[in-house]
């Protein structure tokens, strides 16, 4: 009896020593899964986080406030470049007036200075022959500085900007002459080579010109295609074929779509490279599969009482569908639209082979002009090697995900709002 | 914009119709009609819109061809790549581009077809428009049966909308195979796939420094190979882990807020990841080797791999969650009755049941992981070297086919060829990919009723 006593409270602990394993595995397995998420979560907020942190100054600019004296007759002789040397000189009086000096004072601000005093003239004759203070973009190395980009602690060989600038920077700042301001260029031009005075305005025109034409060509035919394998297709060997071609297309890589636009919208049709025309039907086949497949479910989720009774009243079954069933999957297709141009507008590898990766400067003018999209931005200037372009690309970036933000999230309010259980 | 104009007067001419066809059946109508009034308006636009529009079309494709034929008429003897050339440059010259040595009688001759040509087109798009129109006309009568006219047109436009898709499979392989099989010519398809030399460059010169190419394509997949493991020893473990968390732990208002937030990983653009993974995590990566005392590059295969896991996280956690959630709580229960703790259920009765939509989710995830451009482009390397060391540049499939193509090609060089070799490569992989994965949850999957 003793025995079986003490069999019985050794199996006993052992059952306990059991459980508690066990429960420390529960415990354990659980924690991995808290750590996968953490994770996953985590690296977001640090992506998100370094991303903004990279490009939030890209959206002020340093400037420096120049006395101009717009001289008529040097107007007259369209020698801006003498204007603008004349006004740096007047600002900082102790430099010399060797070569090596004047070229030193024109780097501090930016080299298209010249050309916007012309542009200020040319909008307002009337300043011929006055004293102006213009506020400029300051060059790239000194906004660098500026905004704490650039370790002025450093030896003056390695970092891009010379002690006798930063004396002069210090001195435009003891006059209130250099600020931080909101950076206009950014959101009014297109690409430069001066990372001070680049821009996404043509990037971003691009990519709606773009959009427009993907949305101009998907839409309708994804809806087209949804309405008839749901509503009208007789059930064969070519809705079946349509059918599995729609999903394997969704499931091919982009890259392979650039290679079709290349071979047949470029080389056997011959439509223009480089254009939001060739790039927005490219990106429209890619989109073609989502539109479908999220306006299928949509029209499948219309319940069939509603084209029954239509159909009981008279109607033909193209009525009943097209005056009954499409309105109220209306919103479904809607959503569906939305998140195939979300898809579609950060969409790069494609258009990188149909040539709309390129250094365009003019903002485009219409769909066959060449011209660049919101994520080949990023990516050129991703590529730059100068300080300033860094800063862009982030800044860049945060506009394209706000873009991004803002279909999703109306994505999002449709479905909520039309959601409906019949 | 003057060649835009047939395409106004068709449209105009179609509202047009509209309302006079539907004017005509309003003012005859005494009886009950087989149609509404507007069925009778779009039978009259259709024979209006249609026949011209695809005049004007027709006539947009074939008359460059023609024209072409008309002015090269002149020039006998010309062999194609010389005809192109010479047409290039009348034609830039036409358009008022200085160029020299144009003869100036063919630039004459051409700017005239072409007026000619635009004129012409839209003499007889609106000929053609009219003439559709007053047949249309003449047949509107109550007896005309519109609706199912007009009905059987609007299914004929659906269904050959949805012919599209077929014609976009049809057209990514053609291009794709043509290009393959005029580069299998110049190069044997077993040294393409057996090859172990990747360098594509080809001479400009005769006399250049390594003028022949070699085509060796191993390098290239297995640097795919290497990017894509590290992908997914990234995204398998986490995305599996976080599916089993969000499908048997979470509470459900956890739940609902983790999920989005996990497919946010799926929504940013690639170019967003490749700039981070390029510019933020090689740089670190490459100094935390130096520490350490390890020789990383700055285009290792590594951050490459990490920064794809993440992006691919979602496209495992997503299905996997799905299809894990849809295993009956029944099971779930038995397990417990029979005192099972709840990740003993996982592991041995929702795995178990769940395993072959698990390996759907990952087969997808892969083939996501070989097609992705952009992070590869930016961030792994042109170097085609054949090494498993994941702190090595090494580069990819997508890599070598975007930087082959990327601007100013002669199409006909083995380069850009040997770019669409690779992509019909991929594309096949990709798709196989696909197809065993759907087959395998279809397959597979245990029913429950």
């Amino acid at each position: 009896m003793t025995s079986t006593a003490l069999s019985t409270i050794s199996s006993q602990a052992a059952a306990n020593r059991l459980l508690l394993r066990r429960k420390r595995a529960e415990r354990r397995f659980q924690l991995y899964g808290i750590l996968a998420i953490s994770a996953a979560v985590g690296f977001l907020i640090v992506f998100l986080a370094s991303i903004v942190s990279r490009g939030y100054m890209g959206f002020v600019q340093t400037e420096v406030q120049l006395t101009v004296n717009f001289d008529a007759e040097l107007i007259e002789a369209g020698s801006y470049r003498t204007i603008l040397r004349t006004s740096l000189a007047e600002l900082f009086p102790d430099a010399g007036s060797s070569r090596a000096e004047r070229r030193a004072l024109a780097g501090m601000v930016s080299a298209g200075t010249v050309f916007v005093l012309r542009e200020t003239v040319e909008a307002d004759p009337a300043i011929a022959g006055t004293v102006q203070d213009v506020w400029v973009l300051a060059s790239d190395p000194v906004d660098q500085f500026y905004k704490g980009r650039i370790d002025a602690a450093l030896p003056e060989g390695e970092r891009p900007i010379s002690d006798a600038s930063l004396a002069r920077i210090a001195a435009l700042e003891e006059a209130g002459r250099i600020a931080l301001r909101f950076n206009r260029s950014f959101f009014s031009r297109g690409d430069s080579r001066n990372p001070e005075e680049a821009g996404i305005l043509g990037a971003i025109v691009g990519s709606a010109l773009a959009l427009l034409v993907t949305l101009v060509v998907s839409f309708p035919i994804g809806v087209m295609t949804a309405v008839y394998l749901e509503a009208f297709a007789p059930r064969n060997r070519i809705t079946r074929l349509i059918e599995i071609n729609i999903n394997n297309l969704a499931a091919v890589p982009s890259i392979v779509f650039g290679l079709l636009g290349l071979a047949v919208f470029l080389n056997v049709f011959g439509l223009p490279r480089s254009a939001p025309v060739s790039g927005g039907l490219v990106l429209s086949l890619m989109t073609l599969p989502t539109i479908i497949i999220s306006s299928r479910a949509a029209i499948r989720a219309v319940p069939p009482s509603f084209a029954e009774a239509a159909m009981g009243l008279g109607a033909s079954r193209v009525q009943a569908i097209f005056h009954h069933v499409l309105p109220v999957a209306a919103p479904g297709t809607l959503t569906g639209a939305i998140i195939g141009m979300a898809q579609a507008l950060g969409e790069t590898a494609p258009l990188l082979m149909m040539g709309m990766v390129a250094f365009v400067v003019e903002v485009p003018g219409g769909f066959t002009d060449p011209s660049t999209v919101l994520p080949a931005q990023v990516y050129l200037w991703a590529d730059s090697p100068e300080r300033g372009f860094a800063e862009k690309t982030a800044a860049a970036i945060i506009v394209l995900l706000g873009f991004l933000l803002v279909m999703n999230g109306l994505a999002v309010y449709l479905r909520r709002k039309f959601e409906k259980q019949w | 914009m003057l060649s835009y104009l047939p395409l106004l007067i068709i449209v105009l001419f179609g509202v047009g119709a509209f309302y006079a066809s539907r004017a005509r059946i309003g003012a005859a109508a005494e009886q009950p009609l087989p149609g509404l009034p507007g069925h009778y308006g779009w039978y009259g636009t259709l024979w209006t819109v249609v026949p011209a529009t695809l005049v004007y079309a027709v006539w947009a494709v074939i008359d460059g061809q023609i024209i072409r034929g008309i002015v090269l008429s002149d020039y006998p003897g010309l062999s194609d790549a010389e005809a192109t050339l010479l047409f290039v440059s009348i034609e830039n010259a036409a358009a008022g581009v200085m160029t020299e040595d144009v003869p100036m009688a063919s630039v004459e001759l051409l700017r005239k077809l072409e007026h000619l040509s635009t004129a012409a087109r839209f003499a007889v798009v609106t000929a053609v428009s009219v003439l559709g129109f007053f047949w249309g006309w003449r047949r509107i009568r109550p007896e005309l049966t519109a609706r199912d006219r007009v009905e059987t047109a609007l299914l004929v436009a659906l269904f050959i909308a949805s012919i599209i898709a077929i014609l976009t499979t049809v057209g990514i392989v053609l291009s794709l195979v043509v290009e393959t099989f005029r580069f299998f010519q110049l190069v044997s398809p077993f040294e393409f796939f057996f090859g172990l030399e990747w360098s594509p460059q080809i001479a400009l010169r005769e006399d250049q420094v390594a003028a022949s190419g070699a085509f060796g394509a191993v390098p290239v997949f297995a640097g795919t190979l290497l990017i894509t493991v590290i992908a997914m020893l990234v995204a398998g473990p986490i995305g599996l882990m976080s599916a089993i968390y969000l499908a048997e732990y979470a509470h459900p208002r956890v739940r609902a807020v983790i999920k989005p937030l996990l497919e946010i990983l799926a929504g940013i653009p690639t170019v967003v990841y490749g700039f981070f993974a390029a510019l933020v995590l090689a740089p670190s990566m490459r100094n935390l080797g130096v520490d350490l005392g390890l020789t990383i590059s700055s285009e290792s295969a590594l951050a490459a791999g990490l920064i794809m896991g993440i992006m691919i996280i979602p496209f495992v956690s997503s299905l996997s969650d799905d299809i894990m959630t849809s295993v009956p709580m029944s099971l779930r229960e038995g397990s417990y009755g029979l005192g099972a703790t709840a990740s003993e259920t996982i592991k041995r009765v929702v795995l178990p049941a769940a395993t072959p939509g698990i390996v759907g989710a990952f087969m997808l995830a892969i083939s996501r992981a070989i097609g992705e451009t952009m992070i590869v482009v930016m961030a792994a390397g042109l170097a085609a070297n054949l090494t498993a060391n994941p702190f090595e540049a090494v580069t990819t499939v997508t890599v070598q086919i975007a930087t082959l193509l990327v601007g100013d090609h002669e199409f006909d060089s083995e380069k850009t060829m040997a770019a669409f070799a690779l992509g019909l490569t991929l594309f096949f992989v990709t798709l196989a990919l696909n197809v065993v994965a759907l087959r395998v949850v279809q397959k597979y999957s245990e029913r429950y009723d």
